[in-house]
């Protein structure tokens, strides 16, 4: 399973690294979030002000916004040149299948966190503090993130409104993890890393639930895709 | 309704067809025809049922508003409110039924064992009623929430989730019309059903926890217990939930069979068809 899933995450980086749409199209569209929310709730910058206050939220909504857009992705180039049946055809293990696609996605995702992460502490003067909870609620969050999005990547997939579908099934599923990873970067940013190591907690089982939910679930699903 | 009386069979409807009527059935093959009375049987005798449940059901909700509104006494503390804790309780109650059955069905369809397209239905059927009563009761509680909290709406655990449980299901629904086979769509939405009912607990749970650590929990229970749970009360409330189930069975049933029938109209609408066709050039040859 293991080898089957390095095998596909490395050909959809391989794609993303020929065809760059994550880093010309989606890493862009985060940064136009993160600007949109400063015009939305600025101008005022510094300790103390809306911006700098929701920053953890506001950080986390455009990381779901990209999300959604990055796993569109990873399933819109399954659907070119009949790429899904040769993906079935192949014999690869399903679970290697879901594991590849959601770390390749999570890969894509987690350079994207750092783009963002820097763009709003210099937009909206956040000092990052508390770095390793950032990073760990990162990762955690991200994990349970692309396991949600590909399991309604593939749902979805069949539908011939895909592009309107995903984002209804994937935003429900995954706002206990935008309240998770927001709670907990406002604790590692406060200074209070301590608070934060509960809703780190949240955001691993979620992503424990999912990725084993994801394992079982895909070789059904791709099967009728 | 003209679909009810359509014969039961493949076989009679493309005989059945020979003749304009084709929605009065009754001359098919002597066994199709054994079959169909037979099935017609089992079908009046349901039909029975479900009138008789539907019956109920509408009495046990106009009692209900008779004792809700004209009988028991205001509350000593909310005064009329309480007349609204009649129905929500209850409409809440048949929303958790809903999305349990549908999470029961749609496990038991993925169970080889008792894998039938029955289940599918069910779930599906079960969870579009749950979407309605869902609705329902965010709209009770907001009305209720109103007057006694002072405010529509309030980030309570309950009424978080509640509200993420509407978009969650109408989700599913959205899965539930995407086309294709009848199996592969069926495995499609129970493994989707799955996935979403996974994910309320834990909905519930993060905002129990985001709620505790920004104040304490300032409204308990909406239920304010003791309060009304005597006399005359306690009857309506009790005949409320009755009441609500049973119009819950009753629109599930209804449901369930129209999805059965769409079904049916699928398969036969093209033997109809073709049997009528081939009945027009017979008599256009004669």
């Amino acid at each position: 399973m293991w080898r089957d899933a390095l095998l596909v995450a490395g050909k959809d980086l391989r794609i993303e690294a020929r065809s760059k749409v994550a880093l010309g199209q989606v890493v862009p569209f985060a940064l136009v979030v993160v600007l949109l929310f400063g015009l939305a709730l600025g101008p005022a910058v510094g300790r103390g002000s809306v911006l700098s206050q929701a920053a953890p939220g506001l950080f986390w909504v455009a990381v779901l916004l990209a999300a959604v857009l990055a796993v569109q992705r990873s399933f819109a180039i399954e659907a070119l040149d009949g790429a899904s049946d040769g993906l079935r055809l192949s014999g690869l293990d399903p679970a290697g299948i879901f594991v590849g696609k959601a770390a390749a996605v999570a890969g894509q995702l987690l350079a994207l966190e750092v783009v963002l992460a820097g763009a709003v502490a210099l937009l909206y003067d956040r000092h990052l503090a508390g770095g390793l909870l950032l990073a760990a609620s990162c990762v955690a969050a991200t994990a349970g993130l692309v396991a949600v999005g590909t399991i309604y990547g593939v749902v979805s997939s069949g539908a011939r409104q895909r592009e309107t579908l995903l984002p209804l099934l994937f935003f429900p599923m995954v706002a206990p993890i935008l309240l998770a990873a927001t709670k907990s970067w406002d604790a590692a940013l406060a200074g209070t890393p301590g608070r934060g190591i509960a809703w780190l907690d949240v955001l691993a089982v979620f992503a424990v639930a999912y990725l084993a939910m994801g394992t079982v679930a895909f070789g059904p699903l791709l099967e009728d895709a | 309704m003209s679909l009810t009386t359509t014969p039961t069979t493949r076989a009679t409807a493309a005989a059945g067809a020979g003749r304009t009527g084709a929605d009065r059935p009754g001359n098919g093959a002597p066994g199709a025809r054994a079959a169909k009375v037979e099935g017609r049987r089992g079908r009046r005798r349901s039909d029975v049922a479900l009138t008789a449940v539907g019956v109920c059901a509408l009495v046990g909700v106009l009692v209900t508003v008779w004792l809700g509104l004209w009988v028991t006494p205001p509350d000593r503390f909310m005064g009329n409110l309480v007349r609204l804790l009649y129905i929500h309780p209850s409409i809440a109650w048949v929303m958790y039924i809903c999305y349990g059955v549908a999470f029961l069905s749609s496990l038991a369809y993925l169970w080889p064992r008792t894998r039938s397209l029955r289940f599918d239905k069910l779930a599906g059927a079960s969870s579009e009623v749950g979407v309605v009563f869902t609705g329902l009761t965010l709209v009770t509680g907001s009305i209720w929430g109103r007057p006694t909290w002072g405010t529509w709406w309030t980030w309570d655990p309950l009424l978080t989730t509640t509200a993420l449980l509407f978009v969650l299901y109408l989700g599913y629904l959205a899965v539930r019309r995407i086309p294709g086979e009848p199996e592969v769509c069926a495995k499609r939405s129970a493994i989707a059903a799955i996935v979403a009912f996974v994910d309320v607990p834990i909905c519930y749970f993060s905002v129990l926890w985001w709620k505790s650590l920004h104040q304490p929990p300032s409204i308990a229970d909406p239920v304010t217990g003791k309060t009304y749970i005597h006399g005359s009360m306690a009857w309506t409330l009790l005949l409320s939930f009755v009441s609500f189930t049973l119009v819950y069975v009753w629109l599930v049933a209804r449901r369930y069979r129209l999805f059965v029938l769409a079904e049916r109209e699928g398969d036969e609408g093209l033997a109809l068809a073709l049997a009528e066709r081939r009945a027009e050039s017979r008599e256009a040859q004669a």
